[in-house]
């Protein structure tokens, strides 16, 4: 088996063939939950608890579900409401937490680099569900899982990202995911929302839509992030929707069989027109939801074999 | 007290820029030149270096307030095994040093406790809040050797103006942080690939440029002596030799990890290298190792920093600011002495010379006459830096565990050893 991670707690580490073990078990799953039984033993007995220092419906309904089906023990911490209205660092509640034995620990946490740092004090294996603005794993897998089975392959494809990619998590991790499984990779937004430089990352950079659609095969919207934004960075949100939102006339510039993505939620009529969203011909939004507990199965089983494994190893030094 | 005699001394003199093997005499606790003094002490330096003792402008050390992070003592104590023989203190404490009562406390405790030479600077504001002026004229009186705010920017150019308008009329130095401080605000790291793929908010390098293009506006202003405590970046660096040009009373530091180490060093979220302002580019910390053998930047601080664990084992963006280098420095700087950047002379005027120089001190040179602040040091010896064997109460350096060449093996001051045994 080639996925030799202990933590998942970005694409930025992780090799070509270790991406693409995971989305072949993806692959297992997603048939799995798919049939009638949905329920495997993988993690049986084991315990996975999410905690969430942000608040999340999607990513953590989408994790609770994939360890339910995998047998696991799960449990739900909401942070941003406990421990941390008590005045309790980061690294006291892992410790806490790491103390009750869990196998599995996913996490969300409003800082870029925090999942590392706890990742750090832990003996569990630890999955980033998120942090700040840095990587959001998970996510781009599935969006790779996702492109793979909607255009038969994930290489050598256009693939334009839109919207506000500044204060985005899922850009950087679909940005490192689709460069190395060799895509050419396009930013579009409004220059407020670029970050800096961003042409060093070996992509292109795109401040208008028609140009930065042209003839891509996938067309990954971005939320615009209301809630990391510290200023102004647009002037309106219709004047970002006329010049940057998804609608069937800058789509006409992709190409005929380009699909269509976001991580939602959705703020329809801003970054994407509703009608757009919803046409099953072209959108896969509802298709990345379903892949997202496949993607979240397949990860967490493999932490758990490579958790399992260490273990094992260490028994024997011992 | 009985006359030192260090023969064999390999003499780093700043001021004639030399550095030849020879001998120094130091009598009453001063420097007496190169002539034997009967029933003097001798001290065979074995061919390594023998210099000014280093005057380090911008120290923090935490008292009062947060004496668990340092203490009079511990600093004192750091300071000596770096060889800095004259810590410049920096009134950022809680309370801040902004009355004369303070800073008399002060005073008092580093007397005690500090076995180098300590000088207090106060705040240039009330709290170094910004709105009001503090008491420049009693401070001074009470031994305040510069106002400053420290990285509180007076963004209030009015009240900064006046601030400056009336040190002037004292002859006051003014030390300032020159930042944009509403386009920094916030920021954990510099703008650029490695920030934005990391996810850091992010200031860009110009902030740098618009705080000292405002900042030399108002000392044209006001002709306020005024000294930048960091200048970090190249596109700063222009405006600095342009404000040289025009001959104001202006000076600048830049601190030993902006000389040292760049934003990468950063790595996966290491806290220890958030300093403020942050980490740069590698072209904008070879620019600062330029201008300082150019002489553009006069002064090189630790900028000492203590944080303890707890401010520091959190996420990057919630972490403090700021590494202790008291100890550090000599060792970190040796890097750019051994990468032939810089040699000892050059180095040893922005570490003695040039800081004793603008604070109006006989301290920082060889010259006969001088005080006998000396560090004598091994610039070659290889260690491996292990943070808690550090003298500093806190231990956040970026260097530990790092490969480090020049080891402090005595320091003196006034003629009295403070550090080394032989």
């Amino acid at each position: 088996m080639s996925f030799r991670a202990r933590h998942l707690l970005g694409i930025e580490h992780l090799a070509p063939d270790e991406i693409t073990t995971l989305l072949d078990l993806a692959d297992s799953y997603a048939a799995l939950n798919r049939s009638d039984s949905k329920h495997s033993d993988a993690l049986a007995g084991l315990t996975q608890i999410n905690m969430f220092f942000e608040a999340s419906t999607r990513t953590q309904a989408s994790f609770e579900l994939a360890g339910k089906r995998l047998g696991a023990d799960v449990m739900n911490m909401h942070m941003q409401a406990t421990s941390l209205k008590k005045g309790e660092t980061l690294i006291d509640t892992a410790l806490t937490l790491n103390a009750m034995h869990p196998d599995l620990l996913v996490v969300r946490h409003p800082h870029s680099g925090a999942v590392s740092l706890l990742s750090q004090k832990v003996n569990c294996a630890v999955l980033n569900a998120g942090d700040g603005r840095h990587e959001h794993p998970t996510q781009a897998l599935l969006d790779a899982l996702t492109i793979r089975r909607a255009k038969g392959r994930l290489h050598r494809l256009t693939v334009a990202i839109c919207g506000d990619i500044a204060h985005s998590r899922v850009a950087r991790s679909n940005i490192h995911l689709l460069g190395k499984m060799e895509n050419r990779v396009r930013l579009v937004g409004p220059p407020t929302l670029l970050p800096s430089q961003a042409a060093e990352w070996g992509v292109e950079v795109y401040t208008d839509m028609v140009e930065g659609l042209k003839d891509a095969d996938v067309v990954m919207m971005l939320r615009l992030q209301k809630e990391r934004m510290d200023g102004a960075f647009i002037p309106s949100e219709r004047e970002y929707f006329h010049r940057f939102g998804l609608d069937a006339e800058k789509l006409g510039h992709a190409k005929p069989d380009a699909i269509v993505m976001h991580p939602g939620p959705m703020n329809r009529g801003v970054e994407i027109d509703g009608t757009i969203a919803d046409d099953i011909n072209r959108s896969v939004i509802q298709d990345q939801v379903e892949m997202g507990v496949a993607v979240r199965m397949a990860a967490m089983d493999l932490l758990a074999r490579n958790l399992k494994a260490a273990k094992a190893e260490e028994g024997v030094l011992v | 007290m009985t006359p030192l005699l260090f023969k064999n001394a390999r003499l780093i003199d700043p001021e004639k820029g030399t550095d030849t093997v020879g001998t120094l005499a130091v009598a009453e606790g001063r420097i007496a030149g190169a002539m034997g003094l009967d029933g003097a002490t001798v001290i065979d330096c074995a061919g390594k270096c023998l210099a000014p003792g280093i005057v380090d402008i911008g120290v923090k050390v935490s008292e009062p307030g947060e004496r668990h992070k340092e203490s009079f003592r511990s600093a004192g104590e750091a300071a000596a095994r770096g060889g800095v023989t004259t810590i410049v203190t920096r009134p950022d404490t809680l309370p801040a040093i902004d009355t004369p009562e303070v800073l008399e406390f002060v005073r008092r405790r580093a007397n005690e406790a500090a076995p180098v030479n300590v000088l207090p600077m106060a705040a240039l504001t009330r709290g170094r809040e910004g709105r009001e002026m503090a008491e420049i004229g009693f401070l001074l009186d009470a031994g305040a050797v510069a106002f400053t705010d420290c990285d509180n920017v007076v963004s209030n150019t009015k009240v900064f103006s006046r601030c400056l308008t009336y040190a002037a009329s004292l002859g006051a130095l003014v030390v300032a942080h020159p930042q944009e401080p509403v386009l920094s605000q916030g920021a954990a790291a510099t703008s650029g690939k490695f920030a934005a793929l990391k996810g850091l908010p992010a200031v860009s390098p110009m902030a740098e440029r618009m705080g000292l293009d405002r900042d030399i506006a108002v000392v044209e202003m006001t002709g306020a002596r005024y000294h930048a405590d960091q200048i970090t970046t190249a596109r700063a660096l222009r405006r600095l030799e342009r404000a040289k040009e025009m001959d104001l009373d202006l000076t600048a530091g830049v601190s030993i990890h902006h000389l040292t180490l760049n934003e990468l060093d950063v790595g996966d979220y290491r806290t220890f290298f958030k300093v403020k302002p942050p980490l740069r580019s590698e072209d904008d910390r070879l620019s600062t190792v330029e201008a300082v053998a150019s002489g553009l930047i006069d002064v090189i601080s630790s900028m000492h920093t203590p944080q303890d664990e707890e401010s520091k084992r959190l996420p990057f963006e919630e972490a403090a600011s700021g590494a202790i280098g008291l100890e550090t420095m000599l060792p970190a700087l040796m890097r750019l002495v051994h990468a032939e950047h810089l040699d000892l002379p050059t180095l040893w005027r922005a570490l003695s010379l040039n800081p004793a120089k603008r604070l109006g001190l006989e301290a920082g040179r060889l010259n006969p006459g001088a005080p006998a602040d000396l560090v004598l040091f091994d610039p070659d010896a290889p260690f491996v830096l292990d943070r808690f064997t550090l003298a500093s109460k806190s231990k956040n350096t970026p260097f530990d565990e790092a490969r480090m060449q020049g080891r402090v093996l005595g320091t003196w001051v006034s003629g009295q050893r403070v550090h080394g045994a032989h």
